[in-house]
């Protein structure tokens, strides 16, 4: 089942020039997306159209076959009803590359708050819930911490469990590793390769060319706003065909 | 003039004051927050309005601003008033000239929050509301915790305008008798009872900036 599909989205800022050009993808449950490219190719504005963090200009947003947006015959952009939005938005979380924990909320606080005010769970349950996946973090010795206590590593964790909590069925990343030192990036290249073991389905942004490798079930590449090549890990960063991105991937070899 | 007498004056002038600061900012905290939303406003109208009332506030002097709303109504309207309009008067002028201080302040604090604890909130389903009550708005007041002392520090000598629409605060008072005693001794204790005053609302709230530092904003 498709827990995501996107039907030729476009997506400009008030400049003119386009930064998302026509571009769909599908997102299979259970699955692992990895999207890579040069920086500004519009890596992010699709993770953000994809969440809602910006509206888009065209083409069609699907969760789990219900469409979050549409775009009608002339051309009219349609969102989707609030209750409904509020209902899609339960099924996507993402984290951010600079992880925006709530910096007044200790860590449990964090990844409880939005269990207790939007899930409405009872405090006991949202608890458990926390405690549970700080241990799974491992940050049960961090869970009265605040954010400004932890290293960038342990609050991306703790960013991971916040998003977790909801449990959503279907997470992104954007760039989750590129604000962190880089004796730190393994800690949480390894939190979502256990993941992937799980299952869970994920659209990661990385520019770690051998953790998508590894755990990506399909790789994107994208340059200029344009999906420019796509396959299994094996093809496109193996052998990729494309100039650009053989280009872009000799960047990484060392 | 017994000490005794002068200080009895003193400390009655002082208990207006005090009550003008009170009264000035319980409702100029609280409205100051609704002009920073018409500040911010998306609406082209209401922003320059509330932009321009800002400005006149902050242009002009609020000893000023005090005679508008005390003579205004008669001068202007050719209403009568009595003459205990006077407190009421004191009062709208205190709490419109510090909704307009308080609301830059609050402005500035609010867009120095990042845009990143706003969209981590609107990922997580919080709707508008509870995110700026529960994410935004406790950030804000750590924020801008410094700034407001300041004001309200500014406030407490500020009560001492009165006098121009004759409240018998505690300066007023102490121009009274200091003029009939031929004395400068009631300067000099109502300049003492002012820095009580200062010191005691100011260690409140250092007390209450302390209680807000067991957290760092990045
Ligand atoms: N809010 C914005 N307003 C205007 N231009 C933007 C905005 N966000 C991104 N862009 C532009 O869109 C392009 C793609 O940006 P982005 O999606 O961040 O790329 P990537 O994540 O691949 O580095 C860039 O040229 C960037 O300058
Ligand atoms: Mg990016």
């Amino acid at each position: 089942m498709n827990i995501l599909e996107i039907k030729n989205l476009r997506k400009s800022f008030d400049t003119d020039t386009e930064v998302i050009r026509n571009i769909s993808l599908e997102v299979q449950e259970g699955k692992v997306v990895g999207i890579i490219g040069p920086s500004g190719s519009g890596k992010s504005t699709l993770l953000r159209c994809a969440t809602m963090l910006e509206t888009i200009d065209s083409g069609e947003i699907i969760y789990m076959g219900e469409h979050a947006v549409k775009t009608d015959p002339d051309g009219k952009v349609i969102y989707a009803p609030a209750s409904q939005l509020k209902k899609i938005q339960g099924i996507f979380g993402l984290v951010f590359q600079n992880f925006n924990l709530f910096p007044h909320y200790s860590v449990i606080k964090n990844i409880t708050d939005p269990l207790i005010t939007v899930q409405k769970k009872s405090k006991d349950e949202a608890f458990e819930i926390a405690r549970k996946l700080l241990d799974k973090m491992g940050l049960s010795d961090k869970e009265a911490a605040y954010p400004c206590q932890l290293s960038g590593g342990q609050q991306q964790r703790v960013s991971i469990a916040r998003a977790l909590a909801l449990n959503p069925k279907i997470l992104f990343f954007d760039e989750p590793t590129s604000a962190l030192d880089p004796e730190l990036t393994g800690e949480i290249l390894n939190v979502i390769r256990n993941l992937a073991a799980e299952h869970m389905t994920m659209v990661i942004v990385t520019h770690e060319m051998s953790f998508a490798r590894d755990v990506a079930d399909h790789i994107i590449f994208m340059d200029d706003g344009v999906i420019v090549e796509q396959g299994s890990p094996e093809e496109v960063i193996n052998n990729p065909k494309n100039e650009r991105t053989i280009a872009f991937l000799s960047r990484f070899e060392r | 003039m017994e000490l005794s007498v002068m200080l009895s004056i003193l400390l009655k002038g002082m208990w207006i004051s005090v009550n003008i600061f009170t009264l000035t900012l319980l409702f100029s905290l609280p409205l100051g927050l609704i002009v920073a939303f018409g500040r911010m406003s998306g609406n082209f109208v209401l922003r320059n309005i509330v932009k321009i009332y800002i400005s006149i506030m902050r242009g002009t002097p609020l000893v000023l601003q005090l005679m508008v709303v005390y003579f205004g109504p008669y001068f202007i309207f050719g209403m009568e008033l009595s003459s205990n309009y006077r407190y009421t008067a004191v009062i709208i002028g205190f709490v419109i000239n510090y909704a307009a201080y308080f609301a830059e302040i609050y402005r500035g604090g609010i867009e120095s929050i990042p845009v990143g604890q706003y969209e981590a909130a609107k990922i997580l389903g919080y709707s508008k509301t509870q995110t700026f009550m529960k994410i935004i708005l406790p950030q804000v007041i750590k924020r801008i915790l410094p700034a407001v002392t300041n004001e309200i520090i500014t406030l407490i000598k500020d009560t001492s305008l009165a006098y121009v629409i004759s409240i018998p605060e505690m300066f007023s008072e102490a121009k009274a008798i200091a003029s009939s005693q031929k004395s400068v001794m009631p300067y000099v204790a109502a300049g003492v009872f002012y820095y009580i005053f200062n010191y005691i609302v100011a260690t409140t709230m250092e007390w209450i900036e302390k209680k807000f530092s067991y957290y760092k904003i990045s």
